[in-house]
C-alpha cells in the first residue's frame, strides 16, 4: 500500500476565522465553502420547483394568478440556479477541490489563490440572480426567457435590467469556472505524486481532468454568446441576433448549445467519477476496465462537443445536417454503455455491502439508464417532431441530471461526509433521506413521460390533469427527504460520533483514506510515493 | 380515484398497447395520426419502444441478479477480475448494431418529413405575441385569418377545449400536399399540430417550411399549442386547423373564406380543377 510518511499534525495551525473562511487560500476549505453555498443554493432552486409543481398539479392558474410572468421567471432561474449554482459547484468546486488534491497525492491546488476567486465570483454571481428576481424585466420583475435565453425574448423582448443582471452573474458564474478548470488541469497534469502516472489516477480525478477540459473550452463560448446579448440590448447597439439588422436569432441557439451540450456532459462526468469509486468501495474489488471507464469519459467528452444541434431540431436545419446529428448523437451512447456495465462488471464476483452510498450509487445507474435510453428516442430527429419541448425532455434531462447528477452528489456526499467533516452520520435518517428522495423523484418525473404537455405552460388542458396531479404528489415525499437530509446533518454534528481514518474498510484504496479524518490542514509535506504495483 | 387513474399510465397501459391497435405506445407519440408522417412517429415511437425497454429490463434484471448473487454473506471473498477483453469488445459492439437498427428507419423518417413534395396549396403562418396570423398567399379573394385564443368561458360556450381552441381556425383541404411556410412577428414561436406530425420553429426574418396532407375522411378539427417559449402568454397560444374535404375547401374560397353559402361570389374551383 501507499506509505504516507512524515504528516506533521503538531504543526497543523488554522489561522482565524474571518482568514481561514473568507481569505482561503487551502482547497479542503474551499471545497467546504463551494459544498455550503450549493446546499444553500439547492434549497433555493428546490423551492423554486416545488412551486411549479404546485401550480400544476391541478388545470386553471392557482398561485401564479396575480402575475402569470412569474411562473416562466421561476422556471428560468429553477433552470440556471439548479446548473450554475447547484450542480456544477458542489461536484466540480465541492468534491473536485476537496478530493482531487488528495487522490493524486498533492498538497493543495496549483492556484490556491485563483482558488479563492472561482470561489467568491459565485457568491457575487449568485447575488445578481437573486437582484434579477427584483428588478424589471419588461411587464413584470424578474427575467421569464427560459434558462437557454434565446433572442429575440432576450433582447428586445425582455427590457428592463433583470436579464442584464442575469447576464452579469452568469458571465461572473462562467469565469469562476473557467479560473477552476485551469487550476484543476494544471493540478492534475503537474502536482500528481512520485509514481502517480496518468493511468494511475483515480477515476474521480480522470473525470474531472476531463470535465476541466469541457469547462475550458466551452464556457468561453457560453461567455461570447453572453456579451453578444448585452450589446443587442443596448438601445442602438449591435444586431448580431436581430433579424430587422441582418442578424440571425438561430445563431444563437447554435453558439448557446454548443456550450450547453458539453455543459451536461459537465454536469453528469465528476457523478460517474463519484460513482466508480462508491462502487469499487462496496464491491471490495478494484474498478473493472480502468482504461475503458477512463477513455469512455474522453470519449464522452470529445463527441459532446459535436452533437449540439440535436437540441434545434425544429429550428428549421438542412435535413443532411440533421440526419448527421442524429447519428452523432446516437454514437455517445456507446461509450455511455461501456461505462454502465463497467459499473456492473465491477460488483460481479464482489463482495457487495449496501452502504448509503451504495445505494445511492445503485440507483444513480438505474435512473441514469432511463434517462439515457429516453434520450436514445430523442436522438430521433424525426420522434422529436413529436417530443420537441415537451415535457417527454423535461423528464428525459430530469432522469440524467436531478436523478443523475444529484444522486451523484448525494452519493459522493455520503461516501466522504465522515471524511471530511470527522463524524459519523445517523444511517437511519440518511435511510429515510435516500429512499424517501428517491421515491419522489420518480414520482414527480416518471409521469412527465407521458402526459404529452408542452414545456414552459404554465396551464394544461383538462385531459392532461392527471398525469399532473401524480407528478405533483411527488413533492411530498421528496420535500420530506430532504428534511431528513438536513436532521441528518444536524444529528451528526450534534453527535460528534468520531469517524475511523478509513471507515469503509479494505475496499477504499485511493489516498483521501490513508489520512486521519478529517484530514490535516496541509496534508502530504512529504510526498507520498505510490510503487509500481498498486491498482488505481 | 385520481390516483387510480393516473396509475393506468403505468404498467397496465403497457400490455394494453403491446396488444390493441392503439395509435400511441403510453401515450408516447401521436394520439391520432391523420398524416403519413404523423403515422411515421408512431411507427418509430413503436419500434424504439420495445428496444429501449427491453434494454432498461436487461440492465435491471443483471442488476438485481448481481445485488443478490454477490451480496457480502452470499460471497464474502471478492475475486480480483478486472478485465476481460472479450466482454468489454461484447459491450461495445452489441450497441453499435442496435443503434444501427435505430438509425435507418429513423433517417428514411427524417427525410420523408422533411423533403417537401410538390404541394397544390400554400398556407403562410405568422406567430405574433400571442395569437397566430394565416393566409393563403396563392388565393385572391381569401383574406388574412387572424387567430386568436378563446377563453374559458368562450371555449366553454363553443364546446371546445380550452386553451386548444381558437376563434377562427386554419381551414385546409384534406387528401391534398399543403405547404405551410412558417413565420414569426417578433418572438420565436412554434407551429405544432401533433397529429399532422408537424412542428416547426417561427422565428422573424426565416421563413421555414413544412408539408402535411391530411387522409381522405379525416375531416374534422385539429389541435395544437405554441411550442417554443414566446412569453407570458406562452401557454395562452393554440393552433386550431379545421380540415375540410376540397369540394368543401373550394366553396370556402368562393365564398372569400367564408363558410356561409349566401354570399357566394365567383372565385373558381381551385382544388377540384386541378385534380381534375
Amino acid at each position: 500500500m501507499v506509505a504516507v510518511p512524515g504528516d506533521d499534525h503538531a504543526h497543523d495551525h488554522k489561522p482565524g476565522f474571518f482568514t481561514r473562511w473568507f481569505l482561503s487560500t487551502n482547497h479542503k476549505d474551499i471545497g467546504t465553502l463551494y459544498l455550503i453555498f450549493a446546499i444553500v443554493a439547492g434549497v433555493l432552486g428546490g423551492y423554486l420547483s416545488f412551486m411549479m409543481r404546485a401550480e400544476l398539479g391541478e388545470p386553471g392558474i392557482q398561485i401564479f394568478d396575480e402575475d402569470v410572468r412569474r411562473f416562466n421567471v421561476y422556471a428560468t432561474m429553477h433552470g440556471l440556479i439548479m446548473i450554475f449554482f447547484v450542480v456544477m459547484p458542489a461536484l466540480i468546486g465541492g468534491f473536485g477541490n476537496w478530493f482531487v488534491p488528495i487522490m493524486i497525492g498533492a498538497p493543495d491546488m496549483a492556484f490556491p489563490r485563483m482558488n479563492n476567486l472561482s470561489f467568491w465570483l459565485l457568491p457575487t454571481a449568485f447575488a445578481c440572480l437573486i437582484i434579477s428576481f427584483f428588478v424589471s424585466g419588461g411587464d413584470g420583475d424578474g427575467f421569464g426567457g427560459g434558462w437557454v435565453m434565446y433572442p429575440p425574448l432576450s433582447t428586445s423582448g425582455s427590457p428592463g435590467p433583470a436579464f442584464d443582471f442575469i447576464i452579469i452573474g452568469l458571465l461572473a458564474a462562467g469565469f469562476s469556472s473557467i479560473f477552476g478548470a485551469i487550476n484543476f488541469i494544471t493540478t492534475i497534469l503537474n502536482m500528481r505524486a512520485p509514481g502517480m502516472t496518468i493511468h494511475k489516477m483515480p477515476l474521480f480525478a480522470w473525470s474531472v481532468l476531463v470535465t476541466a477540459f469541457l469547462l475550458l473550452l466551452a464556457l468561453p463560448v457560453l461567455a461570447a454568446s453572453l456579451f453578444m446579448l448585452l450589446t443587442d440590448r443596448i438601445p442602438g447597439g449591435t444586431g448580431f441576433f436581430n433579424p430587422a439588422m441582418g442578424g440571425d436569432p438561430v445563431m444563437f441557439q447554435h453558439l448557446f448549445w454548443f456550450f450547453g451540450h458539453p455543459e451536461v456532459y459537465i454536469m453528469i462526468l465528476p457523478a460517474f467519477g463519484i460513482v466508480s469509486h462508491v462502487i469499487s468501495t462496496n464491491s471490495r474489488k478494484p474498478v473493472f476496465g480502468y482504461l475503458g471507464m477512463a477513455y469512455a469519459m474522453v470519449a464522452i467528452g470529445v463527441v459532446g462537443f459535436v452533437v449540439w444541434a440535436h437540441h434545434m431540431y425544429t429550428v428549421g436545419m438542412d435535413v443532411n445536417l440533421k440526419a448527421y446529428f442524429v447519428a452523432a448523437t446516437l454514437v455517445i451512447a456507446v461509450p455511455t454503455g461501456v461505462k454502465v456495465f463497467s459499473w456492473l462488471a465491477t460488483m460481479w464476483g464482489g463482495s457487495l455491502r449496501f452502504t448509503i452510498p451504495m445505494q445511492w450509487a445503485l440507483a444513480f445507474i438505474a435512473l441514469f439508464v432511463i434517462g439515457g435510453v429516453t434520450g436514445v428516442m430523442l436522438a430521433n430527429a424525426g420522434f422529436d417532431t413529436w417530443a420537441h419541448d415537451t415535457y417527454f425532455v423535461v423528464a428525459h434531462f430530469h432522469y440524467v441530471l436531478s436523478m443523475g447528477a444529484v444522486f451523484g452528489i448525494f452519493c459522493g456526499f455520503y461516501y466522504w461526509f465522515g471524511k471530511m467533516s470527522g463524524y459519523l452520520y445517523n444511517k437511519w435518517l440518511a435511510g429515510a433521506h435516500f429512499w424517501l428522495f428517491f421515491i419522489g423523484v420518480n414520482m414527480i418525473f416518471m409521469p412527465q413521460h407521458f402526459i404529452g404537455m408542452n414545456r414552459r405552460h404554465v396551464d394544461f388542458p383538462v385531459e392532461m390533469a392527471d398525469g399532473n396531479w401524480l407528478s405533483t404528489m411527488g413533492i411530498i415525499p421528496t420535500g420530506v427527504g430532504m428534511l431528513f437530509f438536513f436532521l441528518m446533518l444536524a444529528e451528526a454534528f450534534i453527535r460528534k460520533r468520531p469517524a475511523g481514518d478509513n471507515y469503509w474498510g479494505e475496499g477504499a484504496t485511493t489516498l483521501e483514506w490513508t489520512l486521519p479524518s478529517p484530514p490535516p490542514f496541509h496534508q502530504f509535506n512529504t510526498l507520498p510515493r505510490i510503487s509500481d504495483d498498486d491498482g488505481h | 380515484m385520481r390516483l387510480k387513474k393516473a396509475l393506468m399510465f403505468g404498467i397496465p397501459g403497457l400490455l394494453l398497447a403491446a396488444g390493441t391497435a392503439s395509435a400511441t405506445v403510453w401515450g408516447l407519440g401521436v394520439e391520432n395520426p391523420v398524416t403519413e408522417n404523423a403515422q411515421g412517429i408512431n411507427s418509430l415511437t413503436k419500434l424504439l419502444m420495445p428496444i429501449i425497454i427491453g434494454i432498461t429490463a436487461f440492465v435491471f434484471i443483471l442488476m438485481g441478479y448481481i445485488m443478490f448473487r454477490f451480496r457480502e454473506k452470499a460471497n464474502p471473498v471478492p475475486s480480483k477480475t478486472t478485465h476481460n477483453t472479450l466482454i468489454e469488445i461484447i459491450w461495445t459492439v452489441l450497441p453499435v448494431i442496435i443503434l444501427l437498427v435505430i438509425a435507418a428507419p429513423s433517417l428514411q423518417l427524417l427525410y420523408d418529413q422533411d423533403r417537401i413534395k410538390d404541394t397544390t396549396l400554400t398556407v403562410k403562418a405568422t406567430g405574433n405575441t400571442w395569437s397566430w396570423t394565416y393566409s393563403y398567399p396563392d388565393l385572391e379573394g381569401v383574406d388574412e385569418i387572424y387567430s386568436n385564443p378563446l377563453n374559458a368561458e368562450q371555449a366553454a360556450a363553443a364546446g371546445k377545449p380550452y386553451l386548444k381552441a381558437a376563434d377562427a381556425p386554419l381551414v385546409v383541404p384534406s387528401g391534398t400536399r399543403v405547404k405551410v411556410q412558417v413565420t414569426s412577428s417578433n418572438n420565436l414561436h412554434a407551429f405544432t399540430v401533433p397529429d399532422f406530425g408537424v412542428k416547426v420553429d417561427a422565428i422573424p426574418g426565416i421563413i421555414n417550411e413544412v408539408w402535411f396532407e391530411v387522409f381522405d375522411g379525416k375531416e374534422g378539427i385539429y389541435y395544437g399549442q405554441c411550442a417554443e417559449l414566446c412569453g407570458v402568454y406562452h401557454y395562452y397560444m393554440p393552433i386550431e386547423v379545421k380540415v375540410v374535404s376540397p369540394s368543401e375547401f373550394d366553396q370556402w374560397v368562393a365564398n372569400g373564406g367564408s363558410f356561409d353559402t349566401a354570399s357566394t361570389h365567383s372565385g373558381g374551383a381551385v382544388l377540384t380543377a386541378e385534380a381534375e
